[in-house]
């Protein structure tokens, strides 16, 4: 019976790129999802994900269902919505979420416009964009999702630092160094190529759960940043094998299937996660002797 | 004595609005100096700018021998993110930025010397503390240790006594008089003019204008106290740009 849920859908070239991509998927979204959560920007993250959304159909409208053009048309989109909105923010008084927000309108309203006058339905560009994408996961698709995860690990170990300071103390980075406006930026431009990543594997509008729930997730287990960038791999692991089993048994789409996985995990670690769980508030034994 | 600090027709503020007008004068290197004044009077803006965190608003700032990031600061709220999942250990070794950079590795004579701040604060034990574990005490300690592995030659500290216990005043305020017999040049801001008189040798009493500045004896007069209580605080929305000539 188990064997028959785990190993039969082994059988399957797609399930087993699935598999391959979550792994990928899952070793760079989870710390870019913890790093989104400390600095506060989870909601960004969504926001973000709905502006790569024209570039990718500027990317389908030029080239069909071209796995490479559509990345760069996505990638193209988001990093211009993310360094814009980063750098005006920086350079004027605007909060970064105010800027975010202008952006990602004008980017929809930009995207919807290309796609009216290209003269495509709208009804079947949303199909595409939110609907099977999840299920056929192709060579190519593997092939972005991982290139992209060794790049982030890569740039991520490079800005370690400055990002966990930035965090934490601020004030303190920017007496003592110039790296956090790059630091900063350099993340903003990981977000939109996980959010790539999370668009080939789960669709745009899901994808993104994969990269923010299991952050919040980890948060309820420790108050190490360290641990928690694992825990949050780990849980992110677990959650994208169960949508991509679930979508093979029961032919529902991998990306929401995924994303209740991830919700239920992060249900759990509300009830019971020893850092700041409910459970812990309702019961939370006798107080020490000191 | 050689000047670690000029300052030459300094004037720093916000929006055009002088907060501290027309400050001329030198910190000797390896001086103690208390700044004074009541609140608003540009001790925090003065801090800032020394740090080349605001550009002046005119005149400037000679840092003979060291850039502003070489400059160690402690703000008077630091912006620390106490809900951030690091511990006390990682959250002092930041200190050693000037040394580490981005990538440099954390060796056993940086971790003697990381050990070594937080015994100095009294912090021993508390390695493996979340910050967020910490009282207001124990984190000033914590900033402290900070302090004390950044090694710098000139060290500001905005208002660091403010709303910590005597004990832990006195245990960091015997930093500052380490600091101060290491040659290292110190400001201060506070407000405990006891302290000041008896740690400090030197002082500026600022209220927005330099009041009065040079040996704490001197400068703490009642008469000059009394001239510091009288600024105005508020800015004048009215106010007409200010006809003192820039120099040259």
């Amino acid at each position: 019976m188990l064997s028959h849920l785990l190993f039969e859908p082994l059988g399957d070239a797609s399930v087993r790129h699935s598999l391959a991509a979550v792994l990928a998927l899952a070793l760079s979204a989870g710390p870019i999802g913890v790093f989104l959560m400390l600095r506060r920007m989870s909601l960004v993250g969504d926001a973000m994900a709905h502006a790569i959304l024209p570039g990718v159909a500027v990317g389908f409208l030029a080239a069909g269902l071209n796995v490479f053009a559509m990345t760069l048309g996505g990638l193209a989109a988001g990093l211009l919505v993310a360094l814009s909105a980063g750098a005006i923010s920086r350079a004027t008084k605007l909060q970064e979420d105010a800027s975010l927000a202008v952006f990602l309108l004008v980017s929809l309203a930009l995207g919807v416009v290309i796609v009216t006058i290209k003269g495509i339905s709208v009804d079947q560009l949303m199909t595409f964009l939110f609907g099977e994408t999840a299920a056929k996961m192709t060579g190519e698709k593997l092939a972005v999702i991982a290139v992209n995860a060794t790049i982030s690990l890569a740039a991520l170990a490079l800005i370690y630092r400055p990002l966990v300071l930035g965090c934490v103390d601020p004030g303190f980075l920017r007496s003592v160094s110039r790296s956090d406006g790059i630091a900063h930026l350099t993340f903003l431009a990981l977000l939109v190529l996980n959010l790539i990543s999370a668009f080939h594997a789960f669709g745009t509008l899901l994808g993104v759960g994969i990269i923010i729930i299991p952050a919040a997730t980890a948060r309820f287990w420790t108050r190490d940043i360290s641990v928690m960038i694992v825990l949050a791999i780990a849980s992110a692991i677990v959650s994208g094998f169960v949508g991509v089993l679930f979508a093979f048994h029961t032919g529902i789409p991998s990306g929401p299937a995924a994303t209740l996985a991830a919700g239920i995990l992060y249900g759990a670690s509300v009830l019971v996660g020893p850092v700041g769980g409910l459970m812990w508030h309702v019961f939370p034994g006798r107080h020490l002797e000191a | 004595m050689t000047a670690q600090l000029r300052f030459q027709n300094l004037t720093l503020g916000y929006d055009r609005h002088p907060a501290v007008h027309h400050l001329d004068g030198a910190v000797e290197a390896g001086s103690l100096t208390a700044v004074v004044g009541p609140n608003g009077a540009g001790k925090s803006t003065l801090f800032k700018g020394i740090v080349g965190a605001i550009e002046p608003l005119a005149g400037y700032i000679e840092r003979h021998g060291v850039k502003p990031e070489e400059i160690a600061y402690l703000p008077q709220v630091a912006e620390v993110d106490r809900t951030f999942p690091i511990n006390v250990y990682d959250m002092v070794a930041m200190g050693l930025w000037r040394t580490k950079g981005l990538f440099g590795g954390i060796g056993r004579k940086d971790r003697v010397n990381v050990e070594r701040a937080l015994q100095a604060v009294g912090l021993t034990g508390f390695e493996r503390r979340a910050i967020g574990t910490l009282s207001g005490g124990q984190m000033q300690r914590a900033l402290f240790a900070r302090l004390l592995l950044q090694d710098a030659p000139v060290i500001v500290l905005d208002e660091p006594f403010a709303a910590v216990d005597a004990k832990t005043a006195d245990d960091l305020v015997a930093l500052v008089r380490r600091w101060y017999d290491e040659k290292r040049t110190v400001m201060a801001a506070l407000h405990d003019l006891e302290l000041i008189k008896a740690t400090f040798p030197r002082a500026l009493l600022l209220a927005r204008e330099p009041i009065a500045w040079g040996p704490t004896a001197e400068v703490l007069t009642p008469e000059n106290i009394g001239k510091a209580r009288r600024m105005c605080e508020a800015f004048d929305e009215e106010a007409t740009a200010c006809a003192v000539p820039e120099m040259a």
